[in-house]
């Protein structure tokens, strides 16, 4: 493996920047300086000075942080099992929202939501796993429906993940709509905005994400084999249903949780892993990292366009990333046309 | 290593495409595989590296039956070379080289100074070392080719098999291939097999040579007793002549 230190120096630096400007940017602006005393204060345990910096503190504690937090979290798990899918499906179009896992999720955080909403603490354990259940029915479909013999044929395996997708955004509206009421709520965080505000998502999604994304990191290596082919993998020592399994669930986790605490936000898992490979190559021991920071750091960035482009109103934050997403996807198949990555 | 090799039937589904495959292969030689297009060579590689759901038999690895031990210990007593010399682009070449080391290797992956230093001798070896920090997609498919023999040998196992490894190199590299092959069986003892087209190339370096003929062996010796015209009518349906070198490195085959 070729040196990792430098890389993950430059996106950690990515990362740094990106939530200090999605801490300061917005109706009240809040520049590094005024963040790192406050943090400093609040970690101390100490209140602040004077009333301007009071509101300031509030604003960054209770509103900007969390949400910043929770935006790096979303696009850490995104990326990450969208990296992990490209490699596991050998498919450089493969991301979470093309496999179907995205809107899988969606559906099972519906049907929860649809129970238990408004969500109580009991809603907030039952979303993630319905999520997590829906997401793993969809993959399992999307998967069996593509497969001819031992292959899996690209062709097939968008066409199924666009079959099953669609199917399942269908359903969740379905269920929206039957739902009544809480209708524009559900509609918006099925775009990815983030309706439920404070800390309460951030550590709601904290502990799936770090499992899922950290059995893709300890993963990062057997996936590697992976890319050259079962026969091979197998030839090489490696358990390839074991591995492949314990791959899909770590993504699959690491989707739903992100979809579960805000929403379907496609694209992120598409791009990013692109860019970590051209930049760094394809070894899953480096793009999974980096791919991790770097899409957080978009996604906190794209937030903070969402924020800021038609302020005082706010975009769902998926739309953001479809409109830089789209564009690059059909870049990306204009690209690959002569070559395989 | 010694290698006992007893298949009763082996195949993708249940009809098997080998039948009765018997053979013993002592370490420190080649057994070259021949046979036409279709015979069951690479079946029979695959049969034996665990990849075919349908085998019935057993081969022996000093006492261990490779059909019936878990995808890592085999790992660590066979090493295969594949016709196929697809490597996922963007790697580089001392990554896909690496990756030999797999089955030796703790969960996490984690490599060693060693494993390092047994990766840079098999490049080395293979004339790789050269082109290690390059991007594979970047190579040709005979550079490709020997990466992989690298990472073959890099995987340090008794036991080698090689699916015509040979089809992507030009004169000069089929023979230093062959020849890198031929020392590892004289001075390293490992027991390789190796199905070839050409049959040239399997009486220049097969210690034994092995004619398969619709999923059985047809005729299995020295190159001398197995190619011969008659034989080789029998087996490609293909009149030749066979002469004898004037040179040292014996047999020519000429097609008529």
């Amino acid at each position: 493996m070729k040196n990792l230190t430098r890389p993950i120096l430059i996106c950690t630096a990515v990362v740094i920047a990106a939530v200090l400007l999605g801490i300061g940017v917005g109706s009240v602006s809040i520049s590094p300086r005024e963040t790192f005393t406050i943090l400093w204060q609040a970690l101390r345990g100490l209140p602040l000075e004077g009333e301007s910096e009071n509101i300031q503190s509030i604003i960054l504690l209770t509103l900007r942080l969390p949400r910043t937090l929770l935006m790096l979290l979303a696009g850490a798990a995104l990326s990450g099992s969208g990296c992990a899918y490209q490699g596991l499906f050998r498919n450089p179009l493969a991301d979470p929202y093309l496999i179907g896992a995205a809107s899988g999720a969606g559906v099972g955080a519906v049907a929860a939501m649809s129970l238990q909403w408004p969500s109580t603490t009991l809603g907030y354990l039952a979303v993630p796993l319905a999520s997590f259940a829906g997401s793993l029915l969809a993959v399992f479909l999307v998967f069996r429906l593509a497969r001819v013999g031992r292959t899996l044929p690209v062709t097939n395996l968008i066409l199924a993940g666009v079959a099953v997708s669609s199917f399942a955004t269908a359903l969740s509206s379905f269920m929206m709509v039957n739902a009544g009421g809480e209708l524009r709520r559900a509609f918006v965080w099925m775009l990815g905005g983030s309706t439920m505000s404070g800390w309460k998502p951030v550590l709601g999604m904290l502990p799936y994400a770090l499992v899922g994304l950290g059995a893709l990191l300890a993963l990062s290596y057997k996936l590697n084999i992976l890319q050259l082919g079962d026969e091979q993998a197998q030839q090489l020592g490696i358990k390839v249903s074991h591995v492949r399994t314990q791959i899909i669930l770590a993504a699959t986790l690491a989707t739903a949780a992100a979809v579960a605490f805000s929403g379907i936000i496609g694209f992120v898992g598409l791009i990013i892993p692109h860019i970590t490979r051209r930049l760094w190559g394809g070894d899953m021991r480096r793009m999974l990292p980096l791919s991790m920071l770097c899409g957080g750091a978009f996604l906190v960035i794209a937030d903070v366009l969402a924020r800021v482009l038609m302020a005082p109103q706010e975009l769902p934050v998926g739309i953001i990333t479809a409109l830089c997403g789209a564009p690059f996807f059909l870049f990306i198949m204009r690209q690959s046309k002569g070559k395989s990555w | 290593m010694l290698m006992r090799t007893a298949i009763e039937s082996a195949g993708y589904t249940r009809e098997p495409i080998l039948r009765d495959i018997h053979f013993e292969l002592p370490p420190g030689r080649v057994l070259a595989v021949i046979g036409p297009n279709g015979c069951g060579k690479t079946t029979l590689i695959r049969a034996i590296s665990g990849v075919l759901p349908n085998v019935q038999g057993e081969c022996h690895i000093n006492g261990t039956d490779l059909l019936q031990s878990d995808e890592t210990s085999r790992a660590r007593l066979l090493a295969v070379v594949p016709q196929s010399t697809y490597i996922p682009p963007a790697f580089s070449v001392e990554e896909v080289v690496l990756m030999g080391r797999t089955p030796h290797l703790n969960w996490l992956g984690t490599l060693s100074a060693r494993d390092t230093e047994i990766a840079h001798e098999a490049m080395r070896l293979t004339d790789v070392e050269g082109f290690a920090g390059r991007w594979c997609s970047d190579l040709s498919s005979g550079e490709r080719q020997r990466v992989i023999l690298a990472r073959a040998l890099a995987q340090d196992t008794p036991v080698l098999m090689m699916d015509e490894p040979t089809s992507h190199l030009d004169l000069r590299y089929q023979i230093e291939f062959l020849e890198i092959t031929k020392n590892l069986a004289s001075q390293q003892g490992k027991t390789i097999l190796i199905a070839l087209h050409d049959l040239n190339l399997a009486a220049r370096f097969g210690d034994t040579v092995m004619a398969m003929k619709d999923g059985k062996v047809a005729a299995s010796g020295s190159a001398a007793d197995v190619l011969v015209p008659e034989r080789i009518q029998e087996i490609y349906g293909l009149s030749v002549e066979v002469f004898q070198s004037p040179g040292k490195q014996g047999t020519i085959i000429l097609p008529l």
